[in-house]
């Protein structure tokens, strides 16, 4: 396809309206992706989760539910948007559309098959990092404009958690970067798949990942921030109509690029194992970026929410010091130059054991006390210190 | 070891998937009701209902409407025997207290309708698809007399034998 209209182009037109062109293409292509799979995403979750609470999800609307994200659009688009009266009017309006603008962002540069990025450039990694981390400021931005305190705490709660949660996201990314030596996300995916995909090499890495990410989305355990039973809606409290469809849209959209960010470093990105290239390998990507938009779903599903202290003594006191216990190991392993069979073994058995000594040092709760001793001592206090 | 008892956790709702679901599909399938429940279609037995209007003094909400005249014979003739079920709250007061036992209570509830107005049931529609519930009326003991009818609907309902009769 590319080299269709490339080949119409190059000999009639100067440069860079091949490029124009080209990109143009690209962008169309992604954006239509990125929407199509906004929808599935909403079915999928839907039903998904309904199947994980073992009852099924909407299956009215449409053949198995298949409208139902269509339904929801509907119903979002039709009602009436209150813009409060006194909000800061030009950053409440353009919050949501700052919020979308980040997560779609990052579907530019990963490789979707071979030789098929939008933007391919050398830094990748840093490129995913960056946008990533401008994606607080139009949190904050909306809950500040509402008006409301508890939005405006919500949105505190949101960068507090964010932040804090993008120091093990990145740094997680090292060791990764440690075993490829290159920040250009085409060359990690071939990478893997000549070596082995990192979620083999790189097991701790790929679960802080994972944590990290699922904190940053959002996403229940770590919802803190806009659980619909907390701070009723947190930041996007008075946010109703086409806006509150931009942050619906922005969230999952978010959640998208952060599965399909996990493909392309933990899992190959299009690659597929050695025979099975019948398939087109983009078909590969967009199958393990559902699977792992499944996992999320997965997580939602069981896990109860985290308070927001114990979100932030888990970000700073736990998953930071494994990082950097992960990177020290992983350049330890490039310096011998072992290769990617012991790198898996070692890896793998050093995460369980480390996990399981970092516990032992840093106790999130404060001081482990053994039951029966608790009971005994509180037991033989007199009632008027019993308050200790 | 920390968060292996989240994977277990997550092992479980995983074969959580393969379980059958338990959503009852409502129009196809429909709730298995106990037989004392109490519902909305109530069951009127006109040749027994003397017009005495003690289950529309009874009720709390105000749902019964009933409009009498009197015949040549002395008894009363009537005209008009409306219940409201939009009103109704299902406190079974007016099948409690009628003497001569002509109103019972089903154990439909969808009655559903776009309007007010259908909520309202009049005397030719009463006891048209009545489930009889056996809250008020349970169908063994201590019955007053001219049970025929009622049992025969209570059979139609239920599709169950005329239970036994009751040692005075």
């Amino acid at each position: 396809m590319q080299e269709l209209i490339l080949s119409m182009l190059v000999g009639r037109a100067p440069d860079w309206v091949v490029v124009f062109v080209t990109s143009l293409l690209g962008v169309v292509a992604i954006f239509t992706f990125v929407i199509f799979s906004n929808l599935a995403a909403v079915w999928i979750e839907r039903r998904l989760l309904g199947r994980f609470q073992i009852r099924s999800g909407p299956n009215r609307t449409g053949p198995e539910g298949l409208l139902q994200p269509l339904a929801d659009a509907l119903k979002v688009v039709g009602k009436e948007a209150i813009m409060p009266f006194a909000v800061d009017k030009w950053v409440y309006l353009a919050a949501p559309a700052a919020v979308f603008a980040p997560a779609i962002l990052s579907f530019a540069v990963i490789p979707y098959a071979p030789g098929l990025t939008l933007l391919n450039i050398d830094v990748g990694i840093l490129f995913l990092g960056a946008v990533g981390s401008v994606g607080v400021v139009p949190i904050f931005m909306a809950g500040w404009s509402s008006n409301n305190k508890y939005s405006l705490l919500g949105a505190m709660r949101a960068i507090a958690v964010t932040v804090s949660y993008e120091i093990p996201l990145i740094l997680s990314l090292i060791g990764i970067l440690v075993l490829g030596a290159t920040l250009h996300l085409e060359t990690l995916v071939e990478y893997q798949i000549e070596h082995g995909w990192f979620l083999f090499l790189q097991p701790l890495a790929f679960i802080i990942f994972f944590i990290a990410g699922s904190a940053e989305l959002n996403r229940t355990p770590t919802d803190i921030m806009e659980g619909e039973s907390e701070l009723t809606a947190g930041f996007h409290t008075e946010y109703s109509g086409f806006k509150f469809t931009l942050f619906y849209l922005a969230e999952y959209t978010h959640v998208l690029a952060f599965s399909a960010v996990i493909v392309t470093l933990f899992m190959g990105g299009w690659g597929s194992g050695p025979g099975l290239d019948l398939i087109p390998p983009a078909l590969w990507f967009a199958a393990k970026m559902y699977l792992i938009f499944c996992v999320f779903v997965w997580t939602r599903a069981t896990l109860p929410r985290m308070r927001i202290d114990q979100l932030m003594g888990f970000a700073w006191k736990f998953l930071i010091p494994l990082t950097l216990m992960n990177i020290l190991i992983t350049a330890i392993e490039v310096y011998v130059g072992l290769a990617s069979i012991p790198i898996f073994l070692i890896n793998t058995v050093l995460a369980a054991v480390l996990v399981v000594l970092w516990t032992r040092v840093v106790s999130v709760r404060g001081v482990a006390v053994n039951r029966s001793e608790y009971v005994a001592r509180m037991m033989s206090q007199p009632t008027g210190q019993a308050g200790r | 070891m920390y968060g292996l008892g989240i994977a277990k956790g997550m092992l479980v709702v995983l074969k959580h998937i393969f379980r059958k679901p338990i959503t009852q599909q409502y129009p196809e399938e429909h709730v298995v009701l106990a037989p004392r429940f109490r519902g909305y279609d109530f069951a009127w037995v006109e040749s027994r209902c003397t017009g005495c209007a003690t289950c529309a003094k009874a009720c709390p909400q105000g749902c019964i409407d009933i409009v009498t005249h009197p015949k040549e014979d002395g008894r009363y003739a009537i005209d008009k025997f409306d219940i409201d079920t939009g009103l109704c709250m299902i406190c079974g007061l007016c099948v409690e207290v009628c003497p001569y036992d002509a109103l019972f209570m089903g154990r439909g509830f969808d009655l559903s309708s776009y309007n007010r107005w259908d909520l309202v049931v009049h005397k030719d529609d009463i006891g048209n698809r009545p489930q009889l519930s056996a809250y008020f009326r349970p169908p063994f003991g201590g019955q007053s007399a001219n049970r025929e009818d009622v049992d025969g609907l209570y059979q139609a309902s239920t599709g169950q034998p005329k239970p036994e009769e009751a040692k005075p």
